[in-house]
């Protein structure tokens, strides 16, 4: 049985004038221990999908509809009661800001006590030691001193590994991670994500992971999604879905990388913007951007369904595979 | 590239340092040191004589991390800040001592594109009236129509539609905002334009038609850029030489394709790695200890020493000059001179 199963998940936004629809329809599973990457531009409903799966939605936005069952119970149902008992402990979630995502006024001792009493029986200095075993695992160096120190002491690599410890503090089942290394230069952004990769593979730990870096998603997990305008587009093994894309959208953005281009010359752009919430086209969201697009492409909206390796939302996905292989043979 | 080296560079900064005091009030520089009170100020040293040629038509780009000075030197040469040591000379003419009055006409052909959309626009202009500002400003011969026949040209080179100038900056995408920043940088027809991380804060697929812009608009305009950012693989694409900064020293100048091909110094290959593969499934990511250590108070010797596997008593005292490498690069480091570093596998 899959760790977390979520099910046509619909996230709707009560505006003053309207209500928007954030998400529609979300459907995906994730095995034990498995890496899948949710990868889209700002606007697809990414890291809406990360709050909802562990109920952290906040007014105006509400689940609609859907399931999302981790380990057989429903999280949408729970409770407060029940939902801290999965937050933070079962299922733990890493923020995208180094910066604020800790309390400035209490310790990296006091945060990560505070957490482990809160879910176990611990005495203080029990919890502390917890910590330090923690930190340690995560490289920080001579971690007792680092407990009473405060966040704003420590550089944003730092506080991101911290947060990290954090998150594995009662060895959570899943961890959904939020853009964490965006805030984060390149070089200790390869340091955090290969932590993380060693801690997950070597703890069993199942992980998403929330992006706009296709390059991350690559080398990090196991199987992709792709969202545009509050829907998956697509969804296969990472290696097949960046290796052989099916869907326009995924193809452009693919394409777009300026590595996938000959230095100097035009970069291959999709035109146009990532449409609104309050204004997503009839039919497929995508259609007034994509090159492909016919009539059933303006009025219908196209459905999830397997071709070839992947999953894929499109209606002319077989045209456009026919014509891709034609324009090859041609060259 | 020989050629280019021979001819008069368009932008030549020499020896550039700038330093940010910490303690600026009398009282604050006030500490106690062994039971005495004593008088000392601490200095943020961003840039770290920093030697730099530009040629017309390049498009030379810097790299490093955040706090590296890379915005420093795009803001010292955009004439933003004044800097502490060094010179700057633009087409044979210093200009970092000019007064503001002396600067005016360069400021028009010089432009600076920001990283922040959000920012750089006045929340409270139209957006003709943000574009029409400097046209008018910089041409005060021009009349009404002709600033408006040339903001209407603007817009449209950037792919914006001119029946949109009568709004406002928060109607637009944040894409269509830094193709607006980048029209007011081109009304006023530059020659050189610093642009600071002009893409970082857009989407993947936005990035793609802004890079595209200014691609064009270098080759429709023969526009010389000094682009800073800290994605490598923007550089690949649209650098013709590349800079590597390191809490304000340079460690490397290279071409673009020699620096990508062969990098010499051991922070530019730690920066080629870390970068995320597309089709790559293992990486061989070379792993630097600890981070870069804060620019106040820099130690003695190499600014790199503290993370480099390399480094040994020399790179402790000594700092480490550019020297030609038989490529053609800059490379400053004592590593490299002795021929220490391994080859990479």
């Amino acid at each position: 049985m899959s760790l977390l199963s979520v099910r046509d998940l619909t996230v709707k936004f009560a505006m003053r004038d309207q209500t928007v629809t954030a998400l529609n329809g979300i459907s995906f599973d994730l095995a034990k221990g498995e890496r899948l990457g949710i990868v889209g531009e700002s606007g697809a409903g990414k890291s809406i999908t990360g709050f909802s799966l562990l109920n952290l939605l906040s007014r105006p936005g509400y689940i609609d509809n859907g399931q999302i069952l981790f380990d057989g119970e429903d999280v949408v149902k729970m409770n407060d009661q029940q939902l801290r008992k999965v937050r933070g402990n079962r299922m733990a979630m890493i923020f995208q800001d180094p910066m604020v995502t800790l309390n400035p006024v209490l310790t990296i001792g006091q945060q990560m006590v505070e957490t482990l009493r809160a879910h176990r029986k611990l005495s203080v200095e029990e919890a502390r030691q917890i910590a330090v075993v923690k930190l340690r695992e995560v490289y920080i160096n001579s971690p007792e001193e680092r407990l009473d120190q405060y966040p704003h002491e420590l550089s944003g690599g730092m506080r991101q590994r911290i947060i990290i410890a954090i998150a594995l503090l009662l060895d959570p089942q899943l961890i959904i991670a939020d853009e964490p290394t965006t805030a984060l230069d390149v070089t200790i952004q390869a340091d955090i994500m290969e932590l993380l990769l060693e801690l997950c593979q070597s703890n069993q730990v199942g992980l998403i992971l929330i992006t706009h870096d296709l390059g991350v998603v690559s080398q990090m997990t196991e199987r992709t999604l792709v969202m545009y305008a509050g829907r998956i587009i697509e969804s296969g093994r990472t290696r097949s879905i960046i290796n052989d894309p099916q869907h326009p959208y995924t193809q452009g953005l693919i394409n777009a990388l300026p590595q996938q281009t000959l230095p100097g010359e035009q970069l291959r752009q999709i035109p146009g913007n990532m449409p609104t919430l309050a204004q997503v086209p009839n039919g497929c969201a995508f259609n007034p951007r994509c090159t492909f697009a016919t009539d059933t492409c303006r009025s219908q909206i196209p459905q999830i369904s397997h071709y070839g390796e992947v999953e894929v939302a499109c209606h002319e996905v077989q045209r456009l595979q026919s014509e891709q292989a034609r324009e090859e043979e041609k060259a | 590239m020989k050629d280019m080296t021979n001819a008069e560079p368009l932008l030549e900064i020499k020896g550039l340092e700038k330093k940010f005091d910490l303690d600026r009030g009398f009282l604050e520089t006030l500490k106690l040191r062994g039971g005495k009170i004593t008088r000392e100020t601490r200095a943020v040293h961003a840039v770290n004589n920093v030697s730099l040629d530009v040629h017309r038509g390049e498009a030379l780009c810097v790299v490093g991390e955040s706090g590296c000075g890379k915005s420093t030197v795009a803001r010292l040469v955009a004439g933003l800040l004044t800097p502490t040591k060094g010179e700057i000379h633009y087409d044979g003419q210093r200009i970092d001592n000019l007064s503001r009055h002396a600067m005016r006409p360069l400021r028009k052909k010089i432009q600076m594109i920001f990283q922040n959309p959000y920012a750089s626009l006045n929340p409270r202009m139209t957006i003709l009236e943000a574009l029409e500002e400097p046209v008018r400003h910089h041409n005060p011969e021009f009349s009404g129509s002709d600033v408006r026949d040339r903001v209407a040209e603007v817009m449209k080179s950037v792919g914006v539609d001119p029946a949109w100038a009568k709004r406002y900056p928060h109607e637009f995408s944040g894409g269509q905002r830094q193709r607006i920043a980048i029209a007011r940088a081109l009304t006023v027809d530059p020659e050189f334009i610093v642009a600071d991380e002009p893409i970082s804060a857009l989407d993947v697929s936005i990035q793609a038609q802004v890079l595209n812009l200014m691609l064009e608009a270098k080759e429709n305009r023969g526009l010389t850029y000094l682009f800073i950012t800290h994605d490598l693989s923007v550089v690949e694409h649209f650098g013709t030489r590349v800079v590597v900064l390191y809490l304000g020293s340079i460690c490397e100048v290279a071409d673009t394709r020699t620096l990508f091909s062969s990098p010499k110094h051991p922070y530019t290959r730690a920066l080629l790695s870390a970068v995320p593969q597309l089709k790559d499934d293992r990486p061989n990511h070379i792993r630097l200890k600890g981070e870069i250590p804060t620019p106040i108070n820099l130690p003695q010797g190499c600014p790199f020493k503290s993370r480099c596997a390399f480094a040994n008593s020399r790179c402790d005292e000594e700092k480490p000059k550019a020297i030609r490498q038989p490529d053609g690069s800059l490379v400053a480091c004592h590593a490299v001179e002795e021929d220490r570093i391994t080859p990479q596998v």
